[in-house]
C-alpha cells in the first residue's frame, strides 16, 4: 500500500468540502434532525414513566449516535466511489496506479472525517440539549466506535460493488443496505424484544453486539467481552466477505467491460 | 536493432455474449511512435483501448506492455503510462490546480510544482490554474487533460479522441502540443480519432479496424495508396461502405 496515494486521493474529498460548503451541511443536518426527534421522544417517555425508571431511555440517544457512526461510515466509502462516478472521474482512477486496497483505504479515510465532524456535533447537541453525555460511556466507545466504523466499511465496500456491477441503478440500492439492517441490529431497542428466530439474525450482525454492549454499559452492567468479541469476529468476516466480493466483481466487471461503461455514461 | 515493443497484441478477441466486438487484433507499437486507430463507429476501438488498459479483459489473446504481461503487473505498467480521453473529466468541483496536484501524487511526480507550470506554459493555460474545472471551456479542459496525460512523462499514452469537439485552432495546437511533447520524450502513442486531418498530421503509422479486424495497416501515405484513394477520408468511407469480405480482400493484398 503507497500512503502517497492515499493521502493525495483523501486530499481530494478534502478540497471539496473546503471548495463546498454545501457538501458539509448533509453530514450535519440529518444526524441532527434525527437527534432532535429522539432527543424529544426521550423527553416525553421521561415525562410519562417518572425520572426515577426514565434513566435508561438515554440509551436512545445513544443509539441515535452510534447508528450515525455505522451509517456514515458504510456513506462514506459508497460516496467516495460514486463521486467518481458523477464527476466522470472514474476511469481516470482506475487507469492510474492505483491498488484497489488503495482506493478503499482513502475511502475509509474519508468516512473518517465525515464521522469525526458528525460525532462531534451529536456529542455537543445531545449534552447541552437533552443532558446525554456520550463521554459518560467512558473509554468502552472506544471499541464500541471501531467495531461499527469496521462494519460500515464492509456495507461500504459491498454497496460500492453492487454500484460497480449495476450502475447508476443501484445508486439507491446502496443508500437502502443500512436501512435494511437497521431493523434487525437493535438500535433503539434490545433484542429480547424480537421472536427468537430474528434474534438469531440479529445477533449474527456486528452492530448487534455492540448496541446490545452500549446498552449494558449505560445500564451500568459495565463492559461486555463477549460481545466484543462476536463483534470482532463477526466484523472479520463480514470484511474478509465484502473484500472477496469486491474482488469477484471487479473482475465480472472487467469480463462484461462495465467499468468503462459506469465511468462514461 | 529496433528498441523493444511498448505494446505487443496478439490476437487479441473479444466477445460480449453474442457480441463480438474484437475478432482477432494484433499490433506491435514501439517507443517513439504514434499509431492512429480508425474505424467506423462500433468497429471496437474503445474495446481495445480498454483491454490495453487492462479495464476490460479479453476473451482470447495475449498481450505485453513492456514485455510484462499486463494484468499481473497492472500497477507497475500503469505508472508508466497515462490516459485522456474526451469522455472522461477531472473533477469538476475541483480548481485546475487542485486535480493536477492529486494526479502528480498518485503518479508519484517529483518536482511536481515545476512540472505542472512547465506543461501548462506549453498548453498555453497558465492561467487556468486557479479556476474551477467545471467552469471551463472543452477546449480548456481538453487541454487541462493533456496536461495531467504528460504529467508522469509517459512512455505510453493512449488518447482517445482528444480533439472531439474542438475548434480548428486548438485542434491544432493540441497536435503541435503531442507531437512536440512526444518527440521530446520518444512517448509511444495510440491515438484514436474520426478527425482524418489528426490522423495524418499525428500519426506516423495508421490501423483501421472494421468490424473487430485489422483491415489495413501502414503510412497514411501507403494505405491511401494500397486503396487508390487521394485522401485517408475516402478510404474511410470506401471501408465503411464495402462488404467485409472485400476489405479483407485488400488487407491480404497489403501484406
Ligand atoms: N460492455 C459492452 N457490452 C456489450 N457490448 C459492447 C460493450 N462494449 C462494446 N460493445 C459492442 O462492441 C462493439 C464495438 O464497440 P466499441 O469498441 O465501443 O467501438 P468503437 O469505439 O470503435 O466505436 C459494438 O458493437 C458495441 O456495441
Ligand atoms: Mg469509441
Amino acid at each position: 500500500m503507497n500512503f502517497r496515494i492515499v493521502f493525495a486521493l483523501v486530499c481530494r474529498y478534502l478540497f471539496l468540502y473546503t471548495r463546498n460548503w454545501v457538501r458539509l451541511a448533509e453530514v450535519i443536518f440529518w444526524p441532527t434532525m434525527e437527534l432532535v426527534t429522539w432527543g424529544f421522544l426521550t423527553r416525553y417517555l421521561e415525562g410519562r414513566m417518572g425520572v426515577a425508571e426514565a434513566g435508561p431511555f438515554t440509551w436512545m440517544l445513544g443509539g441515535v449516535i452510534f447508528w450515525d457512526v455505522m451509517f456514515r461510515s458504510q456513506q462514506g466509502v459508497a460516496i467516495s466511489f460514486l463521486e467518481d462516478v458523477w464527476t466522470r472521474n472514474l476511469l481516470n482512477i482506475f487507469v492510474a496506479p492505483v491498488r484497489p486496497i488503495e482506493y478503499l483505504a482513502s475511502a475509509f479515510g474519508v468516512g473518517l472525517v465525515r464521522i469525526a465532524i458528525t460525532v462531534l456535533i451529536l456529542w455537543a447537541l445531545s449534552w447541552i440539549f437533552f443532558s446525554f453525555n456520550l463521554l459518560d460511556i467512558g473509554p468502552s466507545l472506544v471499541p464500541f466506535f471501531g467495531s461499527l466504523l469496521l462494519f460500515g466499511w464492509a456495507i461500504g465496500i459491498f454497496a460500492t460493488a453492487l454500484i460497480m456491477r449495476f450502475g447508476q441503478a443501484a445508486e439507491s440500492l446502496a443508500w437502502a443496505v443500512p436501512f435494511l439492517i437497521q431493523p434487525l441490529t437493535a438500535v433503539y431497542y434490545p433484542v429480547s424484544i424480537m421472536p427468537g428466530w430474528l434474534q438469531w439474525i440479529a445477533l449474527a450482525l456486528p452492530s448487534t453486539h455492540v448496541f446490545e454492549g452500549m446498552r449494558g454499559v449505560m445500564a451500568g452492567a459495565g463492559f461486555s467481552w463477549s460481545h466484543f468479541a462476536w463483534a470482532a469476529l463477526l466484523n472479520a468476516v463480514c470484511l474478509l466477505l465484502a473484500g472477496l466480493f469486491y474482488h469477484w466483481t471487479l473482475s465480472t466487471v472487467r469480463a462484461r467491460g462495465l467499468l468503462a461503461k459506469v465511468a462514461t455514461n | 536493432m529496433k528498441d523493444a515493443p511498448v505494446i505487443e497484441a496478439m490476437h487479441l478477441h473479444k466477445a460480449f455474449g453474442a457480441t463480438v466486438a474484437l475478432e482477432d487484433l494484433s499490433l506491435t507499437l514501439r517507443p517513439n511512435e504514434i499509431l492512429g486507430l480508425l474505424g467506423v463507429n462500433g468497429a471496437g476501438k474503445t474495446t481495445a483501448l480498454n483491454i490495453l488498459l487492462g479495464l476490460t479483459t479479453p476473451t482470447r489473446g495475449t498481450l505485453r506492455v513492456f514485455g510484462q504481461e499486463l494484468m499481473p503487473n497492472r500497477v507497475d505498467i500503469l505508472k508508466r503510462c497515462n490516459f485522456a480521453s474526451a469522455y472522461v473529466s477531472l473533477p469538476g468541483n475541483l480548481t485546475v490546480g487542485q486535480n493536477l496536484w492529486t494526479f502528480a501524487q498518485i503518479y508519484g511526480v517529483k518536482n511536481h510544482k515545476a512540472k505542472i507550470t512547465e506543461l501548462l506554459e506549453l498548453l498555453e493555460i497558465p492561467h487556468l490554474r486557479s479556476r474551477v474545472t467545471g467552469q471551463l471551456s472543452a477546449g480548456e479542459a481538453t487541454r487541462v487533460q493533456l496536461c495531467k496525460a504528460f504529467l508522469n512523462d509517459p512512455e505510453l499514452l493512449l488518447l482517445d479522441e482528444p480533439t472531439a469537439s474542438l475548434d480548428p485552432d486548438i485542434s491544432d495546437k493540441v497536435r503541435k502540443f503531442v507531437r512536440s511533447r512526444q518527440q521530446a520524450q520518444r512517448t509511444a502513442i495510440i491515438y484514436t480519432s474520426h478527425n482524418m486531418r489528426d490522423i495524418e498530421e499525428v500519426c506516423d503509422r495508421l490501423l483501421f479496424i472494421h468490424k473487430g479486424r485489422v483491415v489495413a495497416e501502414g503510412t497514411p501515405t501507403a494505405v491511401m495508396t494500397l486503396f487508390q484513394q487521394e485522401s485517408l477520408e475516402d478510404v474511410f468511407i470506401q471501408i465503411a461502405r464495402s462488404e467485409a469480405g472485400d476489405v479483407f480482400g485488400a488487407a491480404k493484398t497489403a501484406k
